[in-house]
């Protein structure tokens, strides 16, 4: 991998003593939710495909907080992370990791298809690469509409090779649309490394064949992202055109809960978690005089009791009623 | 009362409807200066400018994708694929997300986006540009498939096709669009998409069908009368999915004798659907076996003249269908 990165200018609000701490709150969330999240799998209480981003979270939580409220969100299978930042009840996620009824797409999505209308997150998508074109559109209704509306479209490196991607990416580029295309680069595409799967393993360097500014962020930096991200829908909202951002990122777990993870080594997997990206932040917010270790670990202990909540809310829910199966297939049958 | 080709009925459709609700515009591959490779939307750029008359890059994927995202917040996209056999790059899109994004969401939002394609042979096309692939989306819960045989019934379906909340395929066939005409009011109308038509009562048999094949059916039908009494009952389906039940055993009660005619390949076709419902609903009213006519299994229509030909289905074969099974 190349390490060429392009470093984004900090933000006078990233200073911000609270901003910083939700940054952090929202991290730190998303890390026990999908630990417990984990632990209810192998409890058999989720079942189905359980996709973690752990390690991702500063990819998931600088994209996310860039948006105004009315902005945007297509995103991948591998989204609780997303979900949680943009705001969304943690039970209701949690719940619809169960397949509750109280769960934000009522148990008919699971963790794959987390949506909210009321969030403007269209959902998670789990054909690679095929919410892209979905998110191409959805610009296109705003430009039509005259509305400063961004949206804000995130796959993973394994989408880059699909024609989904070049056919959204090159119509963005020639419609000047207000969209945001943000790879999640955690360098395998399910068990296969990028460099077997991509001619060109820079990612960011493709928006040159869409005529469009391509970054590479350090994805493990949040700060970086939500700079990088921030200038990227700014450029959209002021009828600049889209971008690509490449945030360069590593998942701690495997690619689902039934991966053994025969293709990459412990050891180079520990070296990752060496540089785990929810540490360093905390270490830098002691370090810069934001929060001191007492104040973290209570933001640290909140948040484990909302996951705890969240999980015990979504035991607790009912589970739909086969009898709605036929509902919302047709309007008008 | 005016007369027009089915072509022509399109074009009024899209274009009474784009100037009813600003939220409608077209996409897709030459729709904008050329006016598409069949002349459907002509004229539509110059009226309602590029901003909603779009021209695409050649990709189907990407223009019902875009169409679907456009709709989410409630556009109404109606996306043109060139001919219906370039349709298959846009089925993931089509399948997995335009049928699905009603159910995913529970309702919270829909996918009220239109499909156009001409499809079917008789015109050279061979393999790329002679298909029938309705059957291909007749699996599929949440989508709409209208395929219209008239003038008339092609105005009325498409307005209300764009109407409609969900994702609608709309048919045209190709061999139809400029030799196909009737008469169309001048006065706003829509018909209701899921209803059959009787085209032509009778008290002998039923033929059921739907596309080019309606005006095959009706001509065998007039002469099988004339020459030798027998009175067909033609059933145009207009709506293939979802399919009206309530037409299609009404008349099967009353005549005992069904044939089902398409253009499309026989085995897996709609003819087998309608075969299977009368079978499982009205099964004890039936007098004879039912009787699919349709082009034989072959991979792709033939480009040579008399192959083509020999895949197509004529008036002669209808004719002696329904004789014979009239006479069983």
């Amino acid at each position: 991998m190349s390490t060429e990165r392009q470093e984004a200018v900090l933000l006078p609000h990233q200073q911000d003593k609270d901003h910083l701490l939700d940054l952090y709150r929202k991290m730190f969330l998303i890390r026990r939710f999908e630990e417990r999240a984990a632990e209810a799998y192998t409890q058999g209480k989720i079942g189905g495909f359980l996709h973690l981003a752990i390690g991702e979270e500063a990819a998931n939580v600088g994209t996310i907080v860039a948006l105004r409220d009315d902005d945007d969100v297509f995103t991948h299978y591998r989204s609780h992370g997303h979900a949680l930042a943009r705001g969304m009840d943690p039970g209701a996620v949690m719940a619809e990791l169960f397949g509750k009824t109280t769960g934000v797409s009522r148990g008919r999505g699971g963790s794959m298809h987390l949506a909210s209308l009321e969030h403007h997150f269209w959902g998670g998508y789990a054909i690679v690469g095929g919410h892209i074109p979905l998110a191409v559109g959805m610009a296109l209704a705003h430009q039509y509409r005259g509305l400063d509306r961004v949206v804000l479209c995130i796959f993973g490196d394994g989408a880059v090779n699909t024609g989904a991607f070049h056919e959204a990416l090159n119509m963005a580029g020639v419609w000047k649309l207000p969209v945001v295309f943000a790879v999640s680069n955690n360098l395998y595409g399910m068990g296969t490394a990028i460099e077997r799967s991509s001619a060109v393993t820079e990612v960011y360097k493709r928006a040159a064949a869409y005529n469009m500014p391509g970054r590479r962020i350090n994805g493990n930096d949040v700060l970086q992202v939500e700079a990088a991200v921030r200038d990227a829908v700014e450029r959209a909202r002021a009828g600049e055109g889209p971008s690509l951002l490449e945030l360069v990122t590593y998942r701690f777990r495997g690619h689902s809960m039934a991966d053994a993870e025969l293709y990459r080594s412990k050891e180079e997997v520990e070296q990752y978690k060496a540089r785990d990206p929810i540490v360093a932040f905390r270490r830098r917010l002691e370090e810069q005089g934001v929060a001191d270790a007492g104040a973290l670990s209570a933001i640290e202990k909140e948040v484990e009791d909302t996951v705890e909540a969240a999980v015990r809310f979504a035991e607790e829910s009912p589970e739909p009623d086969p009898g709605t199966i036929f509902d919302y297939i047709y309007v008008n049958p | 009362m005016a007369t027009k080709t089915l072509l022509e009925a399109i074009r009024d459709a899209l274009i009474e409807e784009m100037r009813r609700d600003e939220r409608v515009f077209v996409l897709g591959e030459d729709v904008g200066r050329r006016g598409g490779v069949f002349r459907v939307t002509q004229g539509l750029i110059d009226e309602f400018g590029p901003a909603r008359v779009l021209d695409t890059p050649l990709a189907e994927s990407l223009i019902v994708g875009v169409a679907i995202g456009a709709a989410a917040y409630g556009m109404r996209p109606v996306a043109e694929i060139q001919f219906a056999d370039f349709i298959h790059p846009a089925m993931d899109q089509i399948i997995n997300e335009a049928a699905k994004i009603r159910y995913r969401s529970n309702g919270a939002w829909g996918c009220p986006i239109v499909i156009r394609a001409p499809y079917g042979g008789g015109v050279h096309g061979a393999l790329y540009h002679s298909q029938s692939v309705e059957a291909l989306f007749h699996h599929v819960p949440g989508l709409k498939i209208v395929a219209p045989a008239t003038p008339y019934d092609a105005k009325g379906l498409l307005k209300a096709a764009i109407r409609d909340p969900d994702p609608v395929l709309f048919f045209e066939h190709k061999k139809a669009y400029r030799s196909i005409r009737g008469e169309v009011p001048e006065e706003e109308y829509v018909l209701p998409i899921g209803k059959a038509d009787v085209k032509r009562p009778g008290e002998h048999l039923t033929v059921i069908t739907y596309g080019y094949n309606v005006h095959l059916c009706l001509e065998a039908a007039a002469r099988l009368s004339r020459d030798e009494g027998i009175e067909a009952e033609v059933i145009d389906l207009r709506t293939l999915l979802p399919i009206d039940k309530e037409t299609i055993l009404t008349s099967v009660r009353k005549t005992g004798r069904v044939l089902i005619s398409h253009e499309d390949t026989k085995t897996g076709g709609i003819g087998a659907e309608v075969a299977a419902i009368i079978a499982e609903e009205a099964l004890f009213y039936l007098d004879a076996p039912i009787v699919r006519l349709a082009p034989p299994d072959v991979h792709a229509m033939p480009f040579n003249g008399r192959l083509e030909a020999a895949f197509m289905p004529t008036v002669e074969q209808h004719y002696a269908a329904m004789r014979d099974l009239a006479r069983f």
